[in-house]
């Protein structure tokens, strides 16, 4: 990162982005075309938006597991604010003649807006504490959105906008109902697209990876690898960490968006600890600070259930059992060991070979 | 009355909470590792106590006995095969491991034993349904009266076994400092295997309490409780055994208060939001160690 433009030419970050930028538009075109040529199975196809959705949740987490280093257990709450953000904003303009793609993206902004707030606040109290209690303190507040969401009603009619925490709303014969506590969100209307959440896997990509290749993200990270180096040289660590923290959950409240407004509807207990658990799984899976491993495992596990339907009743127990063999064959030191040896001894003979060779030769 | 009837019903649901946080803290002290299959072995636990006592007609507390054994064998198994080749790495991977052995856990028993909600017949129903004192103005159950019993029994016990036997100064030993043990002549491995034998053994006695208490038996059953232990482990400072009682006792009572005084639907976030202020006020948990970083 010496020169941002040497003789014209572009910096490695730079390429690298366009490089990722270009694989993600590489692999749209290829799904869309083969949607349109009716390759992909209905199941599938039911999965794309989801598939977006949940790769914008790995890759918004990984910015505060992988490259912030600090353990989230409630990612879900900042995508179950962003999704009831948007449901109740888009039920709230549907009267209005707005073009859907407009309602839509105030719904998502709204979305990441109510949800990036919510990180703010919470990464205040949660960034003080260290490993495992930070940890178990976002899994606390992960489970109080879930049960906030669960005794929020809302709804919506020519006077306005009503939110309580009861049933009784007291809405005119016209009104409707958005949020009906426990039962959720119901008769939704799908506004989410495969299109729109490519470009919302395409912003959330650019500013993850901005925020990597920058001042900051070098920062954040620098607070990562070692706190009290990071302190000494006069770095706010908890500065860096609240940004790190407010992004991803601006970012997931944007995935959550996406993901609310694809099902008609929507149950709070959607995004309880096993969905933040979910997400963690795609980040570790795909490697901590590798975003495209955070892409490729998000995409991969969430097709997987679908593609081990054949084991029928067994699917989900599958599922586990590749989750563990997986993580012991890539974590594990002795795998590691006999896989580095292994590599080594054919990389070596091959090397020594034309060096013997040499020798003879002198 | 009902102060005390509540009082008396968060004890005990505080009791089977500290059993199973004890099993969480004892593997976290000695392995460092947040097993999140724990919640599951008392459900394991669970159902085989109901196979027991439903289908092959056994006296309550030999159940209670073979649901200690499975589990044991269980816990020492899962060490075995799933976290033992990945000792030593990060702990992010070991959680997610554990993560995986849960999803297996439940869907095995999803496997097994179905879905549907199976109704636990309490161990204790051959003692009729509870007592009544103060000429009936207050009943306990016996059901509650036998958890806080063993809790306490579990308690004591626990307190000597780490701090008298060779086996547990062993255990303390290794989670103090693993390599100075190892130099010291002590089998880690079967100290860390012990650990987990004994910490799913009282996951059985746990579970077999909790659904005593509270008869539904389904796949999820442990899930929740294991994250409330989870949390009261923490509440009481991780890596300490009277912190973890102390812990699981005043979640359950939390818990029980804030469902019958505030709101029965934010029990739940009740008992987070205290957590989340006790850990802002001592960032170590109730009675844990506060350890001072060297640069």
């Amino acid at each position: 990162m010496k020169m941002k433009i040497k003789n014209g030419r572009l910096s490695p970050y730079t390429k690298n982005s366009i490089i990722s930028y270009g694989i993600v538009i590489i692999a749209f075109v290829v799904v869309s075309v083969l949607n349109g040529m009716g390759l992909v199975s209905s199941t599938l196809q039911g999965q794309l938006v989801p598939i977006c959705a949940y790769i914008i949740m790995a890759v918004s987490l990984n910015l505060v597991v992988g490259i912030s280093g600090e353990l989230s257990l409630g990612h879900a709450g900042f995508m179950s604010a962003g999704a009831f953000t948007a449901i109740v904003v888009s039920g709230m303009l549907e009267a209005s003649d707005m073009p859907v793609i407009a309602r839509f993206a105030i719904a998502v902004v709204c979305g990441a807006i109510v949800a990036g707030v919510l990180g703010f606040l919470i990464g205040i109290p949660v960034l003080r504490l260290r490993g495992d209690y930070l940890a178990i303190v976002t899994l606390a507040f992960g489970e109080i959105i879930k049960n906030i969401m669960n005794i929020v009603y809302a709804g919506v009619d020519s006077h306005g906008f009503h939110l309580r925490a009861n049933p009784d709303l007291g809405l005119e014969e016209s009104g409707r109902m958005l949020l009906n506590g426990p039962m959720g969100a119901t008769a939704v209307q799908r506004l989410s697209t495969f299109t729109a959440g490519f470009v919302l896997v395409l912003i959330t990509l650019f500013v993850v990876q901005n925020i990597m290749n920058s001042k900051q993200g070098r920062a954040i990270m620098a607070c990562r690898d070692n706190r009290i180096a990071a302190e000494s040289i006069g770095l706010n660590v908890m500065k860096y960490k609240l940004m790190a923290f407010t992004v991803s959950a601006a970012l997931a409240g944007m995935g959550g968006a996406l993901f609310g407004l694809n099902f008609s509807t929507l149950l709070p207990i959607k995004f309880n600890f096993n969905t933040s658990v979910l997400i963690l799984v795609f980040v570790v899976l795909g490697g901590l600070g590798n975003i495209w491993g955070s892409i490729i495992a998000a995409t991969i596990l969430t097709v997987l259930p679908e593609v081990l339907r054949q084991f029928a009743d067994y699917r989900m127990l599958a599922y586990a059992i590749v989750l563990i063999l997986v993580m012991i064959f890539t974590y594990s030191p002795k795998i590691k060991n006999f896989t580095q040896n292994f590599m080594e001894n054919t990389f070596r003979k091959k090397d020594k070979k034309p060096e013997a060779e040499g020798g003879a030769a002198v | 009355m009902i102060f005390l009837t509540n009082l008396i019903n968060g004890l005990s649901l505080g009791s089977v909470y500290a059993i199973i946080a004890l099993g969480y803290t004892m593997v976290y002290g000695i392995s460092k590792m947040l097993n999140f299959a724990h919640g599951d072995v008392i459900m394991v636990g669970a159902y085989i106590s109901f196979c027991a006592t439903m289908y092959l007609n056994l006296p309550a507390w030999v159940s209670v006995i073979l649901a200690m054994i499975v589990c044991t064998a269980l816990g020492i198994l899962i060490e075995g095969l799933a976290y033992r080749p990945l000792r030593g790495t990060g702990s992010l991977a070991v959680l997610i491991t554990a993560i995986g052995v849960s999803y297996f856990l439940q869907n095995a028993a999803l496997l097994i034993w179905g879905s549907a909600p199976k109704v636990f017949t309490s161990i204790f129903s051959a003692l009729g349904s509870s007592i009544s004192l103060f000429g009936g103005e207050l009943t306990v159950t016996w059901e509650a009266l036998f958890t806080l019993v063993a809790a306490v029994i579990i308690m004591i016990g626990m307190t000597l076994f780490t701090g008298q036997t060779k086996v547990g100064k062993a255990m303390r030993a290794v989670s103090e400092d693993n390599g100075a043990a190892q130099l010291m002549g002590i089998n880690v491995n079967s100290t860390i295997s012990m650990t987990f034998a004994i910490g799913s053994a009282l996951a059985a006695i746990a579970g077999v309490l909790l659904c005593s208490s509270y008869p539904a038996l389904m796949p999820t059953t442990g899930a929740m409780p294991g994250i409330k232990a989870f949390t009261a482990a923490v509440f009481g400072g991780i890596g300490s055994i009277p912190g973890a009682m102390l812990g699981g006792i005043l979640i359950g009572v939390i818990e029980i208060f804030g469902r019958a005084y505030i709101s029965s639907e934010l029990s739940d976030a009740i008992v987070f939001g205290v957590l989340i202020i006790v850990l802002l006020v001592k960032p170590s948990g109730l009675l844990g160690k506060k350890i001072t970083e060297k640069v």
